[in-house]
């Protein structure tokens, strides 16, 4: 039977036997009766004119059954792939949308951009014939730097777009901003980098596509992280399948990070063959193929300036920044570096006026879009640097500025200049928890033993506050989004007392089977292990937009309360009856429903037992069955917040950055499982420290080529590259989400970068070194150090 | 080719193509599809089993090489079938919250394992060392570190038994 185990606890998880004994269910562990290999053929080139294809040899190579192209697919009259949110101009005028053919037609924008799908008997007899098709490629200059992409001359990769600008975007008052710098005392000014990344989920992206046509029904298994969205998109917009027709199922996913949350043209490739050669058809990316193919993140070039007053309280913040949007519009594409980042630039202070203008360039390079985090680390990166060249600048400690410039905890709700209004939160309480746990006290002892053995150490603070529990649909409307964003929960309650949730967001490592059934074991008095939670299959869920922006907790998890709320209700009204007592007596606590002030009562199992097999039930007025369904739309965003703290070593011998301490203290307002959440919060602080050390996908000029293409180009962070971490929460409840959760998916990304940047940044400060260009690698720091005008030597 | 070797304690006899991968063997022929592939260039260790009780990269060991030897894989891990009991690193790994969303997960037991047992007194740092050919993108590793050290003192306590 087990225990009620609830909200606050930490239970170990119910997903973990499956997959430490090696029986978990990934795409590619699926085999289908019958079942063909796809390999698709990639543009070698970033930029070209597609001239003809010639088939012939490949066709006629061993095995193969099909070689399908862009012209396939358009004499099909298939859709293109579409972009989720339409942002406008200034003036209103849309973002410059060009088809996203799902194979290329006329014209390759990026290396890796599809060009052929063949479809063998085998994967090698796939490949294979893959090598003998003939692709005439005439090629074109390419451009991948957002600064090369809008300089007159530069190659254009539309007709229609020019200078590749998709959107002149921005935020703000203008004039408040210019008449604050004009009254300045100090104006600090910052131009960097934020680093292009690839996400890197362990699971390769994959999928099964299969067509029955005794039914007339697809069926697509797919590494999603949202399975209805890829449902509704794919079937209603790109290959006009009817959705009663068309099954998808993404079932345990190794990972996401966002990589897995957006309609790749490779699902609806696969699902229009499998129905073209009438056999099933399994693709698996190997880790290369992804490099090219997976959405990459991030990519932003700015100028920011920070006007101060003559004692460092910040006026305005003025950003001007060149994002990065591949050769094509993702599915959330245009929507990251805008609305996920301009709203988040006055984080915890109380910066009275801001403008951001955001240029959203096409380049030819895989298309990027959201990974963890999503525009609020990059928001992140540009305020807390320019925050500490402001106070480096003033001679201010970096502490105490922030202090200066924080929202007190009293001035919650507080609403920004930058649309968004913050419900709650505790920024000074954040940072004094960190100072203490990060021992920042005693950092000059450390600083001194460093220097005794030649060692730089530096210490770095990142305040941050982030925007998540995508999305209240209303505001993201007014945002761009073309379609809500609520969830759904179903609660099935068995005859015999025990209950299955459909949700329709999607675990891929988050723990939700654990954590919803904390929820649900705490609010029906239902034992933990008599709770199952079902997600990732059509068939099966409602409905659900999927797991991305720190939401699932946040809006399905409250859709999931609600679910359960709407269970006891009605188990009250069956109570009523049984117990012969006015419904508004009935009491529901720890799993028994009650006549208030009497010693009368039925447990939650005989009220399940009641619903489902009545002979004594009020037909007239009560239907049977105890199954409730909620749907959830979030009032506002939730505003996590927090503040991490970095101590890094650097050897000035090798320009060797080492992470030598950790400590985040964060406000992800009500825990329902620490262990999971100290999990996230480990994985996502881990993640921005590889963007800060680590981790940079270059593409090169002219030729259009991935020159970080592998993992042994790319750095990945490995266990001896991180310390132990000090992880600590300082919780204010979000006060419009029913458990007062916020989310903490992605803090930890969002918190860690201009942290360890700031920490390097320091380290070397006494050289006159004032930013450092993230990844800070050995060599970029051996650089610097080259060109200091010190000797090699700590003072 | 026809090879024989013992796979999880029990005689095994295939054929293969000369040129198979014994990460595709074990995943394509034999099922055993808790060994997985996280790349192409032998560098995540999601693929590792161990091969006469050494970790290896099923990845890029091609099949002939079983020929006459021990593979101990994933699915072999608990000992006898039938039992649903955890190995002592298994539980480990569960207590801690080693894993998130299991996909590096088998690859790093096998590897924690031969640690655990070629060097019984495990530091932090040589957990940290010793898992560099092992690539997870959820945790962070910090729970993954303090798991195997965990799993390596469970396993020195079974043994003592």
């Amino acid at each position: 039977m087990g225990n009620v185990i609830g909200i606050g606890a930490s239970p170990k998880r119910k997903e973990d036997q499956r997959f430490l004994t090696g029986r978990g269910n990934y795409v590619s562990d699926i085999k289908r009766p019958g079942m063909t290999a796809g390999v698709f053929v990639r543009s070698p080139h970033g930029h070209a004119i597609l001239r003809s294809i010639d088939k012939s040899a490949a066709l006629a190579s061993p095995g193969v059954i099909a070689v399908l192209t862009g012209e396939d697919a358009a004499a099909d009259k298939l859709g293109s792939l579409p972009c989720g949110w339409g942002i406008t101009d200034a003036k209103g005028v849309p973002m410059k949308e060009p088809p996203f053919p799902m194979l290329a037609q006329g014209k390759v924008r990026f290396v890796g951009d599809m060009v052929a799908f063949v479809v063998a008997e085998t994967p090698a007899q796939a490949s294979a014939a893959a090598e003998l098709l003939t692709v005439d490629y005439e090629v074109l200059p390419s451009v991948v730097g957002v600064l090369e992409a809008v300089r007159p001359g530069a190659p254009q990769l539309f007709d229609d777009v020019p200078n590749n600008i998709c959107c002149d975007w921005e935020l703000g008052d203008k004039a408040a901003v210019e008449t604050a710098f004009r009254k300045a005392a100090h104006v600090a000014k910052l131009s960097l980098v934020n680093n292009r990344l690839i996400g890197n989920p362990m699971e390769p992206r994959a999928a099964i596509a299969e067509y029955e046509p005794g039914t007339d029904r697809f069926t697509l298994w797919t590494t999603s992280q949202f399975p209805h969205v890829v449902r509704f998109l794919m079937g209603a917009l790109v290959l006009n399948i009817p959705q009663h027709k068309l099954r998808v199922v993404a079932p345990d996913v190794g990972g996401g990070f966002g990589v897995k949350q957006f309609h790749y043209g490779e699902e609806a490739v696969i699902t229009w063959a499998a129905k073209r050669v009438m056999r099933p058809i399994k693709w698996v990316a190997s880790r290369s193929e992804g490099y090219v193919s997976d959405r990459h993140g991030r990519d932003h070039v700015t100028e920011a300036e920070l006007a101060l007053d003559e004692t460092g309280k910040f006026l305005a913040f003025r950003v001007n920044t060149l994002a990065n949007m591949g050769g094509y519009l993702s599915t959330f594409g245009p929507n990251i570096p805008t609305n996920l980042y301009g709203p988040l630039l006055g984080g915890v202070y109380t910066t009275p006026a801001i403008y951001c203008n955001v240029k959203v360039v096409f380049t030819n390079t895989v298309p990027v879009d959201a990974y963890r985090g999503a525009g609020r680390p990059e928001a992140t990166f540009v305020l807390e640097r320019i925050v500490d060249v402001a106070a480096s600048e003033m001679g201010i400690d970096r502490v105490e500025i922030r202090r200066r410039n924080m929202i007190p905890k009293e001035a919650y709700p507080y609403q920004t200049p930058v649309l968004v209004q913050y419900d709650s939160g505790d920024p000074m309480g954040c940072l004094d928890g960190a100072l203490v746990a990060a021992d920042v006290k005693n950092f000059g002892i450390r600083k001194a033993e460093s220097a005794r053995r030649g060692k730089f150490r530096g210490l770095g603070y990142s305040t941050y506050v982030e925007a998540c529990g995508l999305a209240p649909s209303r505001f993201a409307g007014r945002l761009g989004a073309r379609g809500g964003l609520y969830e759904s929960a179903t609660v099935r309650v068995h005859p015999t007392g025990q209950v299955t949730v459909m949700i329709g967001t999607h675990n891929h490592g988050q723990g939700h089977e654990t954590t919803f059934a904390q929820i649900v074991s705490e609010k029906l008095g239902v034992a933990f292990d008599n709770v199952d939670i079902v997600f990732g299959d059509t068939d099966r869920v409602q409905f659900g937009m999927g797991t991305y922006g720190s939401r699932s907790l946040v809006v399905g998890g409250a859709a999931l309360s609600k679910a359960t709320d709407k269970v006891v209700a009605k188990g009250k009204k069956i109570a009523a009856h049984l117990l012969e007592a006015a419904e508004v007596d009935i009491q529901f606590e720890a799993g028994k429903f009650s006549v208030a002030g009497t010693d009368r009562m039925k447990t939650f199992e005989e009220i399940a037992g009641a619903a489902y097999v009545p002979h004594d039930y009020p037909l007239e007025v009560l239907e049977p069955g105890l199954e409730e369904q909620a749907y959830y739309d979030p009032v506002n965003f939730t505003y996590p917040g927090g503040c991490h703290i970095a101590e890094v070593e650097i050897d000035p011998e090798t320009g060797t950055v080492t992470l030598v301490n950790y400590t985040a203290v964060d406000d992800v307002g009500t825990v329902i499982n620490p262990m999971i959440v100290e999990g996230q919060l480990h994985g996502g602080i881990v993640q921005g420290v590889g963007q800060a050390l680590y981790e940079n996908a270059v593409y090169d000029e002219g030729s259009g080529q991935l020159l970080s293409g592998s993992l042994m180009d790319y750095c990945m962070p490995r266990a001896d590259h991180m310390p132990m971490m000090k992880i600590a929460t300082h919780s204010t409840l979000c006060t419009h989400t029913p458990m007062g959760v916020k989310g903490c998916g992605e803090v930890g990304t969002i918190g860690s970068p201009a942290a360890v940047i700031n920490a390097v940044v320091d380290a070397l400060s006494h050289l006159g070194v004032t930013h450092v260009d993230m990844p800070a690698t050995p060599n970029r720091i051996w650089r610097l150090l080259q060109n200091a005008s010190l000797p090699v030597a700590a003072e | 080719m026809q090879i024989s070797f013992t796979l999880n304690g029990r005689p095994t006899i295939v054929d293969v193509e000369p040129a198979t991968l014994v990460a595709e063997l074990l995943r394509e022929q034999l099922n055993l599809t808790g060994t997985h592939i996280g790349c192409d260039t032998s560098q995540c260790g999601a693929c590792v089993v161990h091969l006469d009780g050494l970790p290896v990269k099923s990845c890029t060991l091609l099949a002939p090489a079983l020929d006459g030897a021990t593979l101990l894989t994933i699915e072999g891990l608990q000992g006898a079938p039938g039992s649903n009991r955890l190995h002592p690193m298994q539980e480990a790994f569960r207590e801690h919250h080693g894993l998130q969303c299991g996909f590096c997960t088998p690859g790093m037991l096998m590897t924690a394992v031969a640690l655990a047992t070629e060097r019984p007194d495990l530091t932090e740092a040589d957990v940290r060392h010793g898992l560099e050919g092992n690539i997870c993108r959820c945790t962070g590793y910090q729970n993954i570190v303090v798991s195997v050290m965990a799993g390596a003192a469970a396993m020195n306590a079974a043994r003592g038994e």
